[in-house]
C-alpha cells in the first residue's frame, strides 16, 4: 500500500495562501488607491480582511500539516 | 445532494430563458478559478500512486480519519445546483426550505453513524448493492445496482447540463466549454487517484465552498442590521406570508407557501426520504467506508450532520437576505419568459455580484464550480465501484486479479462521466427528460431504505421478501408518480389535500412506496423459510457481534458527539419555530 505523504490540509493550506494573497493584495491595492469596486458596502473593503482571514489560515495549515507530518 | 430533493428544475427553466449575463470576470478571478483547477489535477496526479489495489481504489484503502471521510461525506452531496436551488426556495418559500437541512438529514445521519454503519462496516462490503447481496441474495443487488448505477450517472448528466447554465447565465459561458472542461477535470482526478483522489478534492472544495459564499450572508446581515430587522423588513416585504418561521406555519397545507402539512415534513421527509438518502445511498455512504476504523466511520455522519447543520446559514439566509436587500423583485422563470426580469434561480448569483469585487467574485463563482465537480466526482466514483463490484464481476467476469478490477474501475470512471457527458447533451435537446430523470431517483430511495432497514433489524426477513418488497415499493412510486401524472386530481389522494404542491407530493409518494415496501417483505418472509441464524454474523442487529472498539475518552465518543448535535438540532428547531 503506498499512502501518500502530503497530507489534504497541507493542499488545503497551500490554496487558501494563494487566495488570501490575491484577494488581500487587491484590497490593500483598492485602499491605497481609492479605487474600490463598485460593490454594495465597499467601503468596509472586504477583500482586506476576508483576503487576511484566508492567509492566516492558509499559513496555519501550510505549517501544521507541512510535508513530512502525515494526517491523512 | 444528489437532488433528492432538489427545488424545480433548475437548468430547464434556466434555458429557455433569454441569455443575459450578471457578471464580468477580472483577470484576478479568472487567475483564482485556475489555481482551482490547477489544485484539483495535481492532486489527481499524486495520489495515482496510492490507487494500485482495488481497496485504494474504490474505498481509498480504508484510511481516511472520522474528519476527513466525514466532510467527504456532506461535500460529495452538496452540488452547485443544490446551493443555487435551495437559496432560490428560501426566496420563494422562505425558511421552510431549510427543513431539508435540518429535519430532512440530521436525525437520518445519525441514525446512520449509530446504527446502519456497523452493518455496513463490519460486513466488508464494498458497495451498498454489495451489502443486499449478502442479506438477501443476488437478485436484490442485481435490481439495486442496476438501478443505482443507471440513475447516478443520469443525474449527473443533468447537473452538468444545469452547471454549464448556470455558467451561461452568470458569465456568459459557451455551455460546450463548461460541460467539457469540467468533466474532463472529473474523470481525470478521480480515475488517476480513485476515491481517495475524489475524496481529497471533495474536502479541499467544501473548504472552498465556505470560503468563497460565507461573505454573503454576513456582509448581507450587515446591511440590513442583523436578524431582527431582517425579520422586520421581509415582514414589510412580503406581507400575509409566514417567511421567518419554520413550524408554526404548517398546521395545514394551504398556510405557508410551500402547500406542505407537517406530517409531510415530519414522515415524509424527515422520515422515509431522509433516511432513503442519507443511509442507503451509496454515493455518501461510500465515504464513510472509506474510514480506518469502526469508529471513524461511524463519526464520519456524525461530523457530517454538524457541518450540514450549518449550511442554511451559507445557502438559505442569502435567499432570504435577497428579498430585502435585492433592488428587484425576483419572479418565476414563466413569467421572466413573458416579460423579462430576473428569476428566484439567480438570487444566489445576484447577490455574489451584490457584494463581491474582482478576486472575491472569483472565489464564489469557483465555489460554485467546486459544488458541482464534487457532487459530480462523487457520483462516478460511486458508479465506478457499483458498476465494477455489483454488476461486471457478478455478471460478466467473476474471478479476476485485483489489477483487472482496478482497471475496469478506470474505465468505468471514465465511461461513467461519457455517459454523464451524453445525457448532458440528450437533455440539452430534450428538456423535458431533466424532470423525469430527476423523479426516476427519487422512485428508488425510499424502498431501498425500507429493504435495508429491515434486512438490518430482523432476522427473520428473507430473501424473496427483500427482493419483491423491493419491486413492489419501487413500482408503487413509479405508479403514483404516474397516476398524478396522467391525471393531476390524483394529487388529493396521494397527498391527501388538493392544497398539495409538488414537494408535498414527492414526500408523501415517498412514504407510500415505503409503507408498500415493508409489508410486502414482512408478508413474503412470513411466507418463505428464513436464513439460519450463522449465516446473518456481520449483517442484522441480533446475529452480530460487532468488534471491541479501544476505549477513548469521552470527548472523542461517536455517542458524544451525536448528542450535542441532536440538542443543538432540537434547539435551532425551537428558536426559528
Amino acid at each position: 500500500m503506498h499512502s501518500p505523504t502530503l497530507s489534504i490540509w497541507f493542499f488545503i493550506g497551500v490554496m487558501l495562501v494563494a487566495y488570501g494573497a490575491l484577494i488581500s493584495g487587491y484590497g490593500v491595492f483598492e485602499l491605497v488607491t481609492g479605487k474600490t469596486a463598485n460593490v454594495a458596502l465597499g467601503y468596509l473593503h472586504a477583500p482586506v480582511w476576508w483576503g487576511i482571514l484566508l492567509l492566516t489560515a492558509g499559513l496555519f495549515y501550510c505549517i501544521a500539516y507541512r510535508p513530512g507530518k502525515i494526517d491523512r | 445532494m444528489v437532488s433528492y430533493a432538489l427545488p424545480g428544475a433548475l437548468g430547464l427553466l434556466l434555458a429557455e430563458l433569454p441569455v443575459r449575463q450578471l457578471a464580468h470576470l477580472s483577470p484576478l478571478d479568472v487567475a483564482v478559478i485556475a489555481i482551482y483547477f490547477a489544485i484539483v489535477i495535481y492532486i489527481g496526479f499524486y495520489l495515482k500512486r496510492s490507487a494500485n489495489t482495488s481497496e485504494e481504489f474504490f474505498l481509498a484503502g480504508r484510511e481516511m480519519t472520522a474528519w476527513i471521510a466525514g466532510l467527504a461525506f456532506v461535500s460529495a452531496n452538496l452540488g452547485a445546483l443544490e446551493l443555487m436551488g435551495w437559496a432560490a426556495a428560501a426566496y420563494q418559500y422562505g425558511i421552510l426550505a431549510t427543513h431539508w437541512y435540518w429535519i430532512g438529514a440530521i436525525p437520518a445521519m445519525l441514525f446512520l453513524g449509530l446504527v446502519m454503519m456497523p452493518f455496513y462496516y463490519v460486513s466488508r462490503t464494498h458497495s451498498v448493492p454489495g451489502y443486499l447481496k449478502l442479506r438477501f441474495g443476488e437478485s436484490s443487488r442485481l435490481l439495486a445496482a442496476v438501478s443505482f448505477a443507471l440513475m447516478t450517472v443520469l443525474m449527473s448528466g443533468v447537473n452538468m447540463f444545469s452547471m454549464a447554465l448556470v455558467m451561461k447565465v452568470v458569465l456568459g459561458w459557451d455551455i460546450h466549454f463548461s460541460i467539457w472542461v469540467s468533466s474532463i477535470t472529473v474523470a481525470l482526478y478521480v480515475a488517476l487517484g480513485g476515491l481517495r483522489s475524489a475524496i481529497f478534492n471533495e474536502v479541499l472544495q467544501f473548504v472552498l465552498i465556505w470560503a468563497g459564499a460565507l461573505l454573503v450572508p454576513i456582509l448581507g446581515l450587515i446591511e440590513v442590521g442583523g436578524w431582527r430587522k431582517l425579520q422586520a423588513h421581509i415582514l414589510l416585504n412580503v406581507q400575509g406570508q409566514n417567511y421567518t418561521h419554520m413550524w408554526s406555519s404548517l398546521g395545514s397545507f394551504s398556510s405557508n407557501p410551500m402547500g406542505v402539512h407537517w406530517t409531510g415534513i415530519v414522515f415524509g421527509l424527515g422520515f422515509v426520504v431522509a433516511f432513503g438518502y442519507w443511509t442507503t445511498d451509496f454515493l455518501v455512504v461510500q465515504r464513510a467506508l472509506s474510514a480506518h476504523n469502526l469508529r471513524a466511520a461511524r463519526l464520519a455522519p456524525i461530523i457530517g450532520a454538524g457541518f450540514k447543520m450549518l449550511l442554511p446559514f451559507i445557502v438559505i439566509l442569502p435567499g432570504l437576505l435577497g428579498l430585502v436587500v435585492l433592488p428587484m423583485h425576483l419572479v418565476p422563470e414563466d413569467v421572466a419568459r413573458l416579460h423579462g426580469g430576473h428569476t428566484y434561480n439567480e438570487v444566489l448569483p445576484l447577490m455574489l455580484v451584490r457584494y463581491c469585487g474582482p478576486g472575491l467574485l472569483g472565489l464564489g463563482i469557483t465555489a460554485l464550480i467546486a459544488g458541482f465537480m464534487s457532487g459530480m466526482a462523487g457520483n462516478v466514483s460511486a458508479f465506478s465501484a457499483v458498476w465494477t463490484y455489483d454488476i461486471y464481476q457478478p455478471l460478466i467476469r467473476k474471478s479476476a486479479p485485483d489489477r483487472h478490477y482496478v482497471l475496469i474501475g478506470r474505465w468505468a470512471t471514465i465511461l461513467g462521466v461519457m455517459v454523464s457527458i451524453g445525457t448532458a447533451y440528450l437533455v440539452m435537446n430534450a428538456h423535458s427528460i431533466m424532470d423525469y430523470v430527476q423523479a426516476l431517483f427519487s422512485f428508488f430511495i425510499a424502498p431501498l431504505f425500507g429493504t435495508i432497514l429491515i434486512g438490518m433489524l430482523w432476522k427473520r426477513a428473507t430473501a424473496a421478501g427483500g427482493f419483491w418488497g423491493l419491486l413492489v415499493g419501487t413500482a408503487t412510486s413509479i405508479g403514483l408518480f404516474l397516476w398524478v401524472y396522467i391525471h393531476p386530481s390524483a394529487l388529493a389522494k396521494v397527498a391527501f389535500s388538493i392544497h398539495a404542491q409538488s414537494m408535498a407530493e414527492n414526500l408523501y409518494r415517498a412514504l407510500w412506496s415505503w409503507t408498500a415496501c415493508v409489508i410486502v417483505t414482512v408478508i413474503v418472509s412470513l411466507c418463505t423459510k428464513p436464513k439460519p441464524i450463522s449465516e446473518l454474523a456481520g449483517l442484522v442487529y441480533g446475529a452480530t457481534q460487532l468488534p471491541e472498539e479501544p476505549p477513548v475518552a469521552f470527548y472523542k465518543h461517536e455517542y458524544f458527539w451525536a448528542a450535542i448535535i441532536i440538542v443543538v438540532f432540537f434547539v435551532l428547531n425551537l428558536i426559528f419555530w
